[in-house]
């Protein structure tokens, strides 16, 4: 199924060493990745596995040590704010924390406006605007003449997450980078943060590159899993191989780390 | 925005700090409306005239009505007053030697001192071992009392333009009384005067204007410069950071107040205007501002909502001013605070030095001690010259203090009760 698509985001050998001399750590350890287009694809692994370091680098806000990404089958160059303006036109990510990802001083109306602009809609009518962004409101099921003239804060994780993914709805990219956006909220939220992530990715036909420590819901969302384990790729493949067929240890026991509800928990491997 | 306020009013210290300050610059800015005299302008003739109201001599003889009153107690208390301690304790020594039991005498009561006196005193009594100029001293002594308690009236005399010779005027009487509202001229000099001879309240207030203008002038230079170059070196890193913290780094190894001086000092007298100093002690003071936004800003530019803010495609310059700034607004407003409080020390210890600003156009509190500590107030005990400075300068810092120890517990989450 994979190869027939056009792989849309791959890399070769990417590197990130942070410090130097007894310090030196290697978060990310030459791993070469192929991401399809429309595909979802699950980066799962441990805390401290280098998930969150291998986001940011796809995303183009630290640079790798070593290492090349293709973007469309062309290298990737972000050397430049324009340049990079335009990348991130294709790329969005969604983060961990919902708390933490809002600017506190700025209200969500400008929050929204700011995505509208990049679109290339800043002289477009004010009537319009705000028609974009009930638009995007009601996709996520909020109302936006109830958040307009809010901060951030005033909302509840589940709806400040809702609005993250309003925003993306605004944006469009062609891939989507969702870091753990569920593991901040309440079990209730997370399958319908789930629900609309799905949605949004059926709307508009995007890459999705899920990166969570639950190897439940990877298998639950994506077409194709790579398993991470101290800055390597260990094992990866379509959702269904990797999970019900694993091969490594590594991935044997994050399967097992999941809590069934019938069973009793093995903790033997923690 | 209203919430902040609210909270940071609801800080005791803060409101204390916050109530002095104003309650100076109040006094700073309405004071000058209502004595209108030039803060400079030498009225006295003499130095450290002690605190008092003055009222003219010339103006209470010549008031407009005078007014009989008869008090009884006038007498004793203008004799109170001419006769000095030294006087009394003479007195006693006579009387005892004379065989006048000590305990009958108390020389702080002057009406039973001199009825004593006037009993026992016999001007021609040789006493075993007085000199004889000690005998003379003490007809003096009653001389001047007989004087004191006599009734008549002072002449007040005029010269005549033809004869040159004085002709009797009018007759001031001692039960005659002016009211002061009727005296043409009445000065007050609630804290005297200065060493020049100038009003030192008025000199007091204007000084206390110019230091805190020369106080915010260098906090607002020394803030301005360190926020730049802290949210610069903070936010962007790398080489631009390095740079940046080498200068820093430098200024910081040399010690401020020697930089200060060198630099005053080199500017030389005639060019050192108010805000020359207030510059130059701003240009020294930056480093540890950057310092510290540095630290600040380097926690802050990893954060998720600051990736989002550059994911949305803004510029560095916005990234900054929106996402970084408003972060450690509270932070910047206290070091701004503090670094007023210190510029106005920093002025008062170069002034003391006599390295402050020139001395012809405004006084400032560094001024003033440097004039009081020249010509020698402390040691001649004219405290009037010096102490209402120093607690000035003491109650501006205090105040500021407190009230950058209040905001911190509002701010700092680690000091919330």
């Amino acid at each position: 199924m994979a190869g027939e698509k056009r792989v849309c985001l791959s890399g070769m050998g990417v590197t990130k060493i942070f410090g130097f001399g007894r310090t030196r750590t290697v978060a990310v350890d030459h791993v070469d990745f192929k991401f399809h287009e429309g595909e979802v694809v699950s980066i799962v692994g441990e805390s401290g596995s280098g998930k969150t370091t291998l986001a940011k680098i796809l995303l183009g806000l630290i640079n790798p040590t070593e290492g090349e990404i293709y973007f469309q089958g062309q290298k990737r160059d972000i050397r430049t704010h324009r340049k990079k303006q335009e990348y991130w036109k294709n790329i969005q990510a969604i983060f961990q924390d919902p708390f933490s990802s809002y600017n506190i001083f700025r209200k969500i109306d400008s929050v929204l406006m700011d995505c509208i602009h990049m679109r290339g809609g800043r002289w477009l009518p004010h009537a319009k605007k705000v028609e974009m962004m009930a638009e995007a409101c009601r996709f996520v099921n909020l109302k936006f003449e109830e958040l307009t003239n809010k901060y951030p804060f005033e909302l509840s994780g589940g709806q400040m997450q809702r609005l993250m993914i309003a925003r993306i709805f605004l944006l469009k990219p062609k891939i989507l980078l969702a870091d753990e956006p569920t593991s901040m909220i309440d079990a209730c939220s997370r399958a319908t943060i789930l629900d609309y992530l799905m949605d949004l990715r059926n709307a508009i036909g995007m890459t999705l590159i899920f990166i969570t420590h639950d190897i439940g819901l990877a298998y639950y969302v994506s077409d194709t899993v790579y398993i991470m384990e101290r800055g390597r790729f260990v094992e990866y493949g379509s959702a269904d191989e990797v999970i019900l067929r694993p091969k490594q240890a590594y991935t044997r026991r994050l399967i097992s780390d999941v809590p069934k509800i019938y069973e009793e928990w093995d903790l033997s491997t923690v | 925005m209203r919430h902040t306020l609210r909270q940071i009013f609801r800080s005791g210290k803060f409101v204390v700090g916050f109530s002095i300050f104003m309650m100076i610059l109040l006094i700073v800015i309405v004071y000058p409306l209502v004595v209108t005299h030039p803060p400079l302008e030498i009225i006295g003739q003499g130095t450290f005239f002690p605190p008092g109201i003055y009222v003219s001599t010339y103006d209470a003889i010549n008031a407009p009505t005078t007014y009989m009153l008869n008090l009884t107690d006038a007498a004793a208390k203008r004799v109170a007053n001419k006769l000095k301690n030294e006087d009394r304790l003479a007195m006693k020594e006579w009387m005892v030697a004379a065989g006048v039991p000590e305990s009958e005498i108390d020389i702080a009561d002057t009406e039973s001192l001199l009825t004593l006196w006037k009993r026992h005193y016999d001007p021609n009594k040789r006493m075993e071992g007085m000199t004889f100029a000690r005998l003379r001293y003490y007809q003096r002594v009653n001389a001047a009392i007989e004087g004191l308690l006599s009734t008549e009236a002072a002449i007040i005399a005029a010269k005549n333009r033809e004869t040159g010779a004085l002709e009797e005027v009018s007759a001031v009487k001692q039960t005659d009384y002016v009211n002061i509202s009727e005296v043409a001229n009445v000065r007050v000099l609630a804290l005297g005067t200065d060493n020049f001879g100038r009003d030192v309240l008025t000199e007091l207030v204007r000084a206390t204007g110019v230091s805190l203008q020369i106080g915010f002038v260098a906090g607002l230079i020394a803030t301005l410069i360190g926020l730049t170059l802290g949210l610069l070196a903070g936010y962007i890193g790398g080489l631009v950071d390095d740079v940046i913290m080498f200068f820093t780094n430098l200024f910081t190894v040399i010690p401020g107040f020697v930089l200060l001086i060198l630099i005053s000092f080199s500017i030389g007298q005639d060019k050192r205007g108010a805000f020359t100093i207030a510059t130059v002690i701003g240009l020294t003071s930056w480093v540890w501002t950057t310092r510290a936004v540095r630290a600040q800003v380097m926690s802050l530019r990893n954060r998720d909502h600051v990736n989002l803010s550059k994911l949305s495609g803004h510029s560095i310059p916005y990234i900054i001013l929106t996402d970084i700034l408003p972060y450690i607004a509270s932070y910047v407003v206290m070091a701004l605070i503090l670094q007023i409080s210190s510029g106005i020390l920093a002025e008062a210890g170069l002034s003391i030095l006599g390295l402050g600003p020139r001395t012809t156009e405004v006084p400032t509190l560094g001024l003033m001690m440097n004039w009081a500590m020249i010509y020698q107030a402390p040691i001649l005990g004219k405290w009037w010259a010096y102490l209402p400075v120093l607690v000035t300068i003491a109650l501006i810092t205090f105040s500021m203090n407190l009230m950058n120890t209040g905001l911190d517990q509002v701010f700092n989450p680690a000091l919330r009760d």
